[in-house]
């Protein structure tokens, strides 16, 4: 506690209220909610035993929304490269692990840069995905790369400092060329298809509200963003 | 000379002059007294100054500028595909398909901005000679229709110096949902080009070509270097990448730099692209 800055606070009670009063729908739920966030104070957003706030509006939150994307996406890949699917080819194996290699980067940067206004350590859930089979994990790979770019895309006009847009610019691209590889994959010429590009031949962005319901569902610490109209159930 | 009258002529042209050279007022006055003082052959060098300094780098281009200066790379793309599509390349039938699904989309993409910009979009014939461009950049790539390694080379450098230059503008776009957010959408179908035109070269033998961009110049083509300058960077955002825990031990120079992609500036991406005819 003593640690503490006080904006971060701030940030921990108003996210709090937010939180609250859209989870308001019984006393108990409250009392578990509330007793959970006491000892849990270090994150921008409340916490609980099972899930975790991006916090108040602006940058720190969107920050912490990549930085969950990117947990989730880094804990996928450690998976898939420490247990390779039956008929994996050398070339699978080695730019698979690059990508793993690529996440596991692009986590431990945002964890850096936050610092002590990071969200906690997602524990993620994959019971959903046979890791033993390539249609199962290039299914779940390609899925986890398209939200990617599309949450990117759709978060970057949030994103008030040049510095961060920037950098989230750059880590948009290596995801796309991630998404272009394991589209391929799962079927050759693919890789930017009309089945996610508009007749513009653009990608389609995606809001926060419509991204972290499908990055819940392979996520035992629920993320939610109350400031940005979504709330884990 | 009369200089102020030189600059109300100019803001008929340009209501936004004042705006432009707002900061740099007292530079004005400063070339006034400066130019009462000195000999009047010595003004159009100071005159050519100011105007570096209100139409140069230094000034924040306009979201029509970010857009033209996007289109006109959308129309090389496209005429390059086109070009390819057009030539007598012994293309495989999957790399056709690749070929033909990037065509579609850069023609799209010059259609959508032309959309967006209406009456203020460059036209396509402003551009090399008479719309007609040299893809061999002035000799560089002599084969580039003729040779399918050559056209998949030149491909792979306009494919990421596209996303390169996409990323560069973002900065210009900030906040901006309508114009910002189309543009990223752009700048990750250009990587999601970059890297299938680098999965073919992979196939076609580059072995050491991965969809993703290692150290700085990865293609074996040192014509390119240029359009490859600063991917080799390891910082981010005043981290060092490679200090970073990685799965074992810390993360790799590799994998630090083709984990971040970096950006040009529309100066670097025009020298770049001038040789092909790009004004």
């Amino acid at each position: 506690m003593e640690t503490e800055k006080l904006f971060e606070k701030d940030d921990v009670n108003l996210a709090r209220r937010s939180f609250l009063r859209y989870a308001g729908a019984g006393v108990a739920t409250i009392g578990v909610l509330a007793a959970a966030s006491c000892h849990k104070d270090k994150n921008p957003g409340p916490t609980t035993s099972t899930g975790v706030d991006i916090g108040a509006k602006g940058d720190l939150a969107i920050l912490n929304y990549a930085y969950a994307l990117e947990q989730l996406e880094a804990a996928f890949y450690i998976n898939v490269a420490a247990h390779m699917y039956t008929g994996a080819t050398a070339d699978e194996i080695a730019l698979l692990t690059d990508i793993r290699d690529h996440e596991v980067a692009h986590r431990e940067f945002f964890k850096a840069a936050l610092g002590t206004n990071a969200i906690k350590s997602l524990t993620p859930n994959f019971s959903a995905i046979d890791f033993s089979k390539r249609d199962s994990v290039l299914a779940a790979a390609k899925a986890f790369e398209d939200t990617g770019v599309s949450a990117y895309n759709g978060a970057g006009y949030l994103i008030q400092n040049a510095d961060y847009l920037l950098i989230a610019g750059k880590i948009v691209s290596v995801e796309a060329r991630h998404a272009s590889y394991i589209r391929n994959l799962v079927s050759p010429g693919s890789f930017a298809d009309a089945t996610i590009l508009d007749v513009n031949g653009l990608d389609k962005q995606q809001t926060i509200a419509q991204v972290l319901p499908i990055a819940n569902t392979y996520l035992t610490t629920k993320v939610s963003a109350s400031n940005y109209g979504y709330v884990a159930s | 000379m009369n200089l102020f009258g030189i600059i109300e002529e100019i803001e008929k042209a340009d209501p936004e002059f004042q705006d432009r050279i707002s900061p740099r007022r007292a530079a004005i006055k400063n070339i006034t007294s400066f130019g009462s003082k000195v000999a009047v052959a010595a003004m159009p060098f100071a005159f050519s100054t100011l105007f570096k300094k209100a139409y140069g780098q230094a000034a924040t281009p306009s979201v029509t500028d970010v857009l033209n200066y996007a289109l006109k790379l959308e129309y090389l793309e496209s005429a390059f595909y086109n070009a390819g599509a057009a030539s007598s390349l012994g293309f495989s039938a999957s790399e056709k398909g690749y070929i033909t699904l990037i065509q579609g989309h850069e023609n799209a993409h010059v259609k959508f901005l032309q959309s967006v910009l209406m009456s203020a979009a460059v036209a396509q014939s402003t551009q090399g000679n008479n719309g007609v461009y040299d893809f061999t950049a002035g000799g560089t790539f002599p084969t580039v229709l003729t040779n399918l390694d050559t056209f998949f080379a030149v491909a792979q450098a306009f494919e990421d110096t596209g996303v390169r230059a996409y990323k560069g503008q973002a900065g210009f776009l900030l906040g901006n949902n309508g114009a910002l957010t189309p543009a990223l959408n752009i700048h990750s179908v250009e990587a999601r080009h970059a890297s299938a035109i680098r999965q073919i070269r992979r196939a076609r033998g580059a072995s050491t070509t991965k969809p993703w961009i290692v150290g700085a110049n990865d293609t074996g083509i040192g014509a390119v270097d240029g359009n490859y300058a600063g991917e080799d960077n390891i910082k981010q955002g005043g981290v060092t990448i490679t200090s970073l825990a990685g799965v074992s031990g810390n993360v790799s120079i590799a994998a630090a730099t083709a984990s971040f992609d970096e950006p040009l500036t529309s100066a670097q991406v025009v020298a770049l692209v001038a040789p092909f005819g790009v004004k």
